[in-house]
């Protein structure tokens, strides 16, 4: 006769990481973000192959004095973060909660190096074609690291007030994760716009 | 009158567990049932019946253009209105039609066919509908201001720029496509992980069904594909709305980078709507031959490379633009390869009627009749892929004929057939096989007596999205001839509409398995409980269900004992490549976040359209914050469960 049992075997449930489903969930985001990404650069390239004869046409290459700061505090919130992350799941909830604050800080820094960036440019969107595609590929960038900080923000006021339980380590996880591939990606959009045209 | 099938459901139900079950998989009562379902049956019989909303609409539009065409100079239509008619008629069949009926297929079946409870993101299952159903309603707005987009269904610039398409109606399309490219994005994302976590024990990579290697296939590409298209539509929008030259000249832009980035996009995107096509036939063809399909992994594997040269062959769309001449004959050379992997599901499909006792029925029908259109279609289609014909061929009526061969022949012959195969499944009713006799023959005679004479007038030299020519040129009675033919498919299709309505009322009663197929969906009742497996099954071969006539003499499938999981709303996810059990997921339940998210995208893209900051910044703070709930963490934190099992 067939019937219902409950086994001695256990199961986990949800799961971390690649055994869960949410992982790869955000793999596929991922990819259609990272394949966005390369078909702005690709864009760039191309506009910058068939228009000018120079490229950028006017004033040079973007200078480095504030892209190389930003990219320092970007890259280093990313490690930042990821120790937050360890902490958090080794139950070091305080200094976790401490390291993400200073990674908010610095994601805010990267952001308002940008907009200095932007507004220190002797030309304006509507410029010409190389104004239109550096401010749509450093903005889609920088649209990415605002969404990123709201998420980095509200994971703080949840873990402040408590939302965040042991079994709910996969959000940190993941949104962290999602940090890193924003700060991948922007390594990419740095070689396209200050260093390829250093090298041409 | 008896069930076609009278036999019990191979899978088990008991009665005290389907009690449990239904309490916990049922829909919530009333109004949040309704908006809220994220149930993959209810979704995928949403996608269906949108899908075929938009087929009549695009048809509808379709048959107002023949009856201008029908005789020359005519005037029902001024050249302004036949614009937006071809226009909104190729965007409906292409984005809102095509895609989304297959989504809608793929959506019901996977998890049946899989042998699962549901989808992997029940949530975003329901997101991607919603989004689908709202970026229509979005782009049909504008339609009774005249503001319809007017470029075509590839929107080519210079002729889409501000310069020479002032109104809204360019707008529109760009920020549609965009809007309708989350929905399908979302879509792919879930039916990738659905694929490679939600599986029963033992369905191993080498027993899918040839439909889940299609949509598989599709949506990685879609994946990649979709991101182009709408990168080129941004760039426009911002061309059109804040002076950026992307495709502009006079500031350096190119307006040969729209034509790139559209066909990155619509290259694969051809194949996305057809591979899950080919895949229904492969998949149910065989049923009405009583045979396995000749030549599985031949045609899995023919699905995947379609697809990996699908991508690179987007130049070939650009043969008459001037790209340099080596990079053209590589592409020529790229589109004849792509004739090699369909050729190879046509023939896997013939042999596997010459060798099977083929039932000549109506899916049976459609199913053959896609075979002889793909060929004719096939045939057009490596005629313009060759160079020297492509600069006679590319815009006259040629194109018109080969795209509806391709399109209506593999995508809508293929889709009908499946629905006779599959409404018995869908509804518990068989559709009356007698009509549907009727039905197949008024669609393909009147298919055949619109698009056949098309390639004569092409070759003849006359141009497409012309809305009317002149009585000398000698066009007159071949286009009397097409009219005539589209009018007699519509109603092809209005009576296989009546055909699906009287089985719905009164058809005769299928019971689980009235075609006496071989695969998981068959192995359930009909219609399904809404938690599917009562039992989840144990998978040992490709054919469940014809183990012991195909005389498998290895291990057999296992219904009758298998896990139970039946402690809340919960299934069992696997390992992607061996299918070993591997973590129990607890399943989200009704919800009106999906809904919500979706209508909250409206003012935002609204906003953006109307230039209204407040409308905009609206939408996208309400968007914001559904997305925080959305993500919230959830009250339940159990670690892990013990294993409940039945048998
Ligand atoms: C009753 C059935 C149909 C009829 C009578 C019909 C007729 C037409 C006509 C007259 C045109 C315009 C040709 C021109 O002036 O250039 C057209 C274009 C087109 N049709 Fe159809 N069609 C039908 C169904 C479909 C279906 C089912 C699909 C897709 C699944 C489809 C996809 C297209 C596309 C993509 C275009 C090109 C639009 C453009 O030029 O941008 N059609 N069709
Ligand atoms: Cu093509």
């Amino acid at each position: 006769m067939a019937d219902a049992k409950t086994l001695d075997e256990r199961l986990p449930v949800h799961g971390m990481g690649q055994i869960g489903t949410p992982w790869w969930g955000m793999l596929c985001l991922f990819a259609t973000e990272g394949i966005l990404f390369a078909y702005l650069i690709f864009s760039y390239a191309y506009l910058g192959s068939q228009g000018f004869q120079a490229w950028p046409p006017t004033g040079g290459p973007p200078s480095l004095s504030l892209a190389i700061p930003a990219t320092v505090l970007l890259v280093g919130s990313s490690f930042v973060l990821e120790f937050a992350k360890r902490r958090a799941r080794t139950g070091d909830i305080a200094l976790a909660r401490v390291a993400l604050v200073i990674g908010i800080l610095m994601g805010a820094g990267f952001i308002a190096l940008g907009l200095k960036e932007w507004s220190d440019r002797p030309f304006s969107l509507s410029t010409d074609s190389y104004s239109s595609i550096y401010f749509v590929l450093t903005g889609t960038h920088l649209a990415h690291v605002a969404l990123g900080l709201i998420a980095l923000t509200v994971l703080l006021v949840w873990s402040m007030t408590g939302r965040i339980a042991p079994g709910h380590e996969q959000h940190r996880s993941l949104i962290t994760l999602y940090w890193h591939f924003v700060d991948v990606v922007w390594l990419f959009v740095f070689a396209t716009v200050y260093l390829a045209p250093r090298l041409a | 009158m008896s069930p076609v099938d009278p036999n019990p459901p191979i899978s088990p139900n008991p009665p005290e567990i389907a009690a449990t079950l239904e309490a916990a998989w049922g829909e919530a009562p009333g109004l949040k049932g309704w908006f809220g379902s994220v149930d993959h049956k209810v979704i995928g019989i949403r996608y269906l019946f949108t899908a075929f909303a938009f087929l009549v609409v695009g048809g509808l539009e379709a048959l107002v253009m023949r009856i201008q065409l029908a005789r020359p100079d005519a005037a029902v239509l001024n050249p302004e209105q036949y614009d937006q008619l071809f226009s909104m008629h190729g965007v409906t069949m292409i984005f809102l039609y095509a895609l989304p009926v297959l989504s809608g297929f793929s959506n019901y079946l996977w998890p049946l066919m899989l042998g699962s409870r549901d989808m992997a993101f029940p949530r975003m299952n329901a997101l991607s509908f919603w989004l689908f159903l709202a970026a229509g309603i979005f782009l049909y707005l504008s339609f009774p201001f005249g503001a319809a987009p007017d470029g075509g269904w590839f929107n080519y610039v210079p002729n889409s720029s501000s310069e020479f398409s002032p109104g809204p109606n360019i707008d529109v399309y760009c920020l549609g496509l965009i809007f309708l490219g989350i929905s399908t994005t979302v879509g792919s994302a879930n039916f990738i992980v659905t694929l490679l976590r939600m599986r029963a024990p033992g369905m191993s990579i080498n027993r899918l069904p040839i439909i889940v290697w299609g949509t598989m296939t599709a949506s990685v590409a879609n994946l990649f594909a979709v991101p182009a298209v709408s990168l080129a539509c941004l760039f426009l929008w911002f061309d059109r709305n804040l002076g950026t030259h992307f495709f502009e000249v006079s500031g350096g832009g190119q307006p040969l980078l729209w034509q790139h980035l559209f066909w990155i996009f619509g290259h694969p995107w051809v194949y996305a709507i057809v591979l899950p096509a080919m895949g229904m036939v492969s998949d149910a063809l065989p049923v009405h031959c009583r045979r396995p399909l000749v030549g599985y992994t031949l045609v899995a594997m023919a699905t995947v490379a379609t697809m990996v040269v699908g991508f690179g062959v987007w130049l070939h769309h650009m043969f008459a633009t001037g790209v340099p001449t080596l990079a053209l004959s590589f592409f020529s050379a790229a589109s004849f390869v792509i004739a090699i992997p369909s050729a190879i599901s046509v023939f896997a499909w013939i042999a596997t009627i010459w060798t099977g006792r083929a039932r000549i029925t109506v899916p049976f029908l459609f199913f053959t009749s896609v075979i002889l259109l793909f060929v004719i279609g096939g045939v057009s289609g490596v005629m313009t892929a060759s160079l020297a014909l492509d600069w006679q061929l590319t815009d006259t009526y040629f194109i018109v004929a080969h795209l509806h061969y391709v399109l209506i022949g593999i995508n809508l012959f293929a889709v009908t057939g499946a629905i006779y195969h599959w409404f018995p499944k869908m509804s518990g009713r068989m559709m009356d096989e007698r009509l549907g006799r009727w039905v197949f023959g008024l669609m393909f005679a009147g298919f055949n007596l619109a698009f056949l004479p098309m390639h004569w007038l092409g070759l003849a030299g006359m141009p497409r999205r012309v809305y009317t020519y002149g009585s000398d040129m000698g066009f007159s009675s071949t286009n009397l001839v097409v009219s005539i033919g589209a009018f007699l498919f519509a109603f092809g299709i209005l009576l296989f509409f009546i055909n699906i309505w009287l089985g719905r009322r009164s058809g005769r009663v299928a019971g689980p398995n009235p075609w006496d197929g071989p695969t998981l969906e068959w192995a359930i009742s009909s219609p399904p409980p809404v938690y599917n497996f009562a039992v989840i099954p144990v998978i040992a071969s490709r054919h469940p269900l014809w183990e012991e006539r195909l005389g498998d003499t290895g291990e057999k499938s296992l219904f009758a004992e298998g896990f139970l999981l039946d402690r809340g709303k919960e299934t069992l996810a696997v390992t992607p490549l061996d299918g070993e059990p591997d973590v129990i997921l607890k399943m989200p339940g009704d919800s009106w976040l999906p809904f919500a998210l979706s209508v909250a995208l409206m003012p935002l893209f609204g906003g953006l359209l109307l230039h209204s900051v407040a409308l905009g910044a609206f939408g996208g703070i309400a968007t914001l914050i559904i997305l925080i709930r959305w993500y919230a963490p959830g009250g339940d934190t159990a670690q892990d469960e013990a294993v409940r099992v039945y048998g």
